[in-house]
């Protein structure tokens, strides 16, 4: 009985497997061996490797990385806070609240925020430092992505501070830890899980986020997700996008094997 | 046992607080302005809403987004509960490690590279570029989420209960709806809204494989961003940020009163 049990469950969920997971997969790869005219070839990775393409990869993991990081170091800090607030469940609640908010809506409003006359750099102005070019810069590229990311980084460390066992800490305190000590010792190992899901939640996306670079970078930072969507949607060469894909995949698996939980 | 914050935590917090939120009111202030800027707030209007409800075809897609959401995420708990179950059955370790980690590729696969490998999973298959593939693609992306989110309640759960109904002559469909399903609940409610989330959050997969015809809101608002400001834009977000209040609040009061920790779809 217990047999028939698990295979009518598992009919769906492997039918979803296959079709969704694995089906894709190989569809990327076995595209990436084709030209714009469908003949077969290895042109593809050839062109992955010239300068062009491999700077392009370097500089989109150098922008993930900035964002991941700046993004850990704000986020880390708020959800210790936050841990220790009086209705802890109705700020997460608050702070979560602006992810439910369309991503695009978020960047659009910097379009304004950053824009010339807009109110940063009326700010600017009035200390001194007057008008600078801020949309279509870096700077706004790196900003609006953390902003964006920071929700799903604090959530994961959120949790598991809340999972962490209390006792603990009031061991260390009795012991005489500093609280330095406490929080280095014992407080972020024992948070790592969530810091290395966070990280993962930032990373991952962070590689691929063409609209934002298209609505608040201009041309100015491309990412392998703008070479992807470009090459899919604009230039319509899958097989130069599906090399590109393959390439962000591989190191998807590899960001997954590094931020593995220990069991 | 716990210290309460001192006043730099506070201010820290409120410093992070007042970023989240102020890029949010800045687009809502200026749904009201009567320039057509987003700068030099002129004088107060509803004009832009009143261009927004006037909208029929913009209205038309706010109600696909919103079909689309609801038929993906009912479709996808399911078909997650099932995932969940399918996992907690097997009792090979090597295997449920596998399906694991197959069922996490899709989570951590950036929008951009589902979406292209499911492009071409639906022109290849021939599955016209639409609502159908949209709506596909929204399930295929959710069921990973609510899997996790379903799975460790099962596995909270004592397998005596089940031993025990089964000894007391519940039938397989009895142990699935009177034990399990009740017990697994929450896990089943935070699976759902994050899959409610995951399809009204994206824009990516649907970027790739909505055709000509069809469009969400998301698409819709990137289309128009990419034009310029508009300040029916603003108008638009203004309302779509009071209706995700209204469900947000509506969420806190159910996940309160059955006081079982689903807490706001996280899942602890």
């Amino acid at each position: 009985m217990q047999i028939r049990t698990r295979n009518l469950y598992l009919i769906p969920y492997l039918t979803w497997i296959l079709l969704f997971v694995v089906a894709p997969i190989l569809l990327i790869v076995y595209y990436s061996f084709f030209n714009v005219d469908g003949h077969f070839t290895l042109g593809n990775y050839q062109k992955f490797f010239t300068p062009v393409y491999l700077k392009m990869t370097l500089s989109s993991f150098w922008y993930a990385l900035l964002i991941t990081g700046i993004s850990l170091l704000i986020a880390y800090p708020t959800a210790y806070w936050l841990t220790k607030t009086k209705h802890k469940q109705l700020w997460l609640l608050l702070i979560i609240l602006p992810s439910w908010i369309n991503l695009l809506l978020k960047a659009y409003a910097f379009l304004g925020i950053f824009g010339t006359y807009g109110p940063t750099n009326k700010l600017l102005e009035s200390l001194g430092i007057g008008t600078q070019q801020i949309l279509f810069t870096d700077f706004s590229f790196l900003f609006v992505s953390v902003y964006i990311f920071i929700p799903f980084m604090i959530l994961p460390i959120y949790n598991a501070l809340e999972e962490m066992n209390h006792s603990l800490l009031d061991a260390a305190n009795d012991l005489g830890a500093s609280q330095w000590t406490t929080f280095r010792r014992i407080i972020f190992p024992l948070t790592l899980d969530g810091v290395k899901s966070g990280c993962q939640a930032v990373f991952i996306p962070a590689l691929s986020l063409f609209m934002i670079t298209r609505l608040v970078a201009g041309n100015r930072v491309i990412t392998l997700g703008t070479a992807i969507e470009q090459h899919f949607l604009v230039t319509q060469d899958w097989g130069m996008g599906a090399t590109i894909a393959v390439f962000l995949i591989i190191a998807m698996a590899f960001i997954m094997m590094l931020t593995r939980k220990r069991k | 046992m716990k210290k309460k914050n001192g006043l730099g935590p506070k201010l820290y917090l409120a410093i992070v607080f007042v970023i989240l939120y102020a890029p949010i009111f800045y687009l809502m202030v200026y749904s009201f302005s009567s320039g057509e800027k987003m700068y030099n707030f002129e004088g107060f209007t509803l004009k832009h809403y009143k261009e927004v409800l006037q909208d029929t075809r913009l209205l038309i897609i706010v109600l696909n987004t919103l079909v689309i959401a609801l038929l993906s995420a009912a479709l996808s708990t399911i078909l997650g509960i099932c995932g969940a179950l399918a996992i907690y059955y097997v009792r090979n370790l090597r295997t449920q490690n596998a399906l694991l980690t197959l069922n996490n590729v899709l989570i951590v696969s950036s929008d951009v590279v589902i979406g292209a490998s499911f492009l071409i999973l639906f022109t290849i298959v021939g599955v016209k570029l639409g609502f159908i593939s949209v709506l596909l693609s929204h399930i295929a992306f959710s069921v990973p989420i609510v899997v996790l989110m379903v799975l460790p309640k099962l596995n909270e759960m004592s397998p005596t209960l089940i031993d025990a109904a089964r000894d007391l002559g519940a039938s397989r469909w009895d142990i699935l709806s009177k034990v399990i399903l009740p017990f697994i609940t929450p896990g089943i409610f935070a699976g759902f809204f994050m899959a409610l989330t995951y399809s009204l959050d994206d824009f990516a997969v649907t970027f790739f494989v909505t055709g000509n015809g069809f469009s969400t809101l998301s698409v819709e608002i990137y289309s128009r961003a990419r034009q310029g400001i508009s300040l029916s834009i603003n108008a638009l977000s203004t309302l779509i940020f009071f209706a995700t209040m209204i469900m947000v609040i509506g969420y806190y009061f159910i996940a309160k009163r059955n006081q079982r920790g689903a807490g706001m779809g996280v899942g602890k």
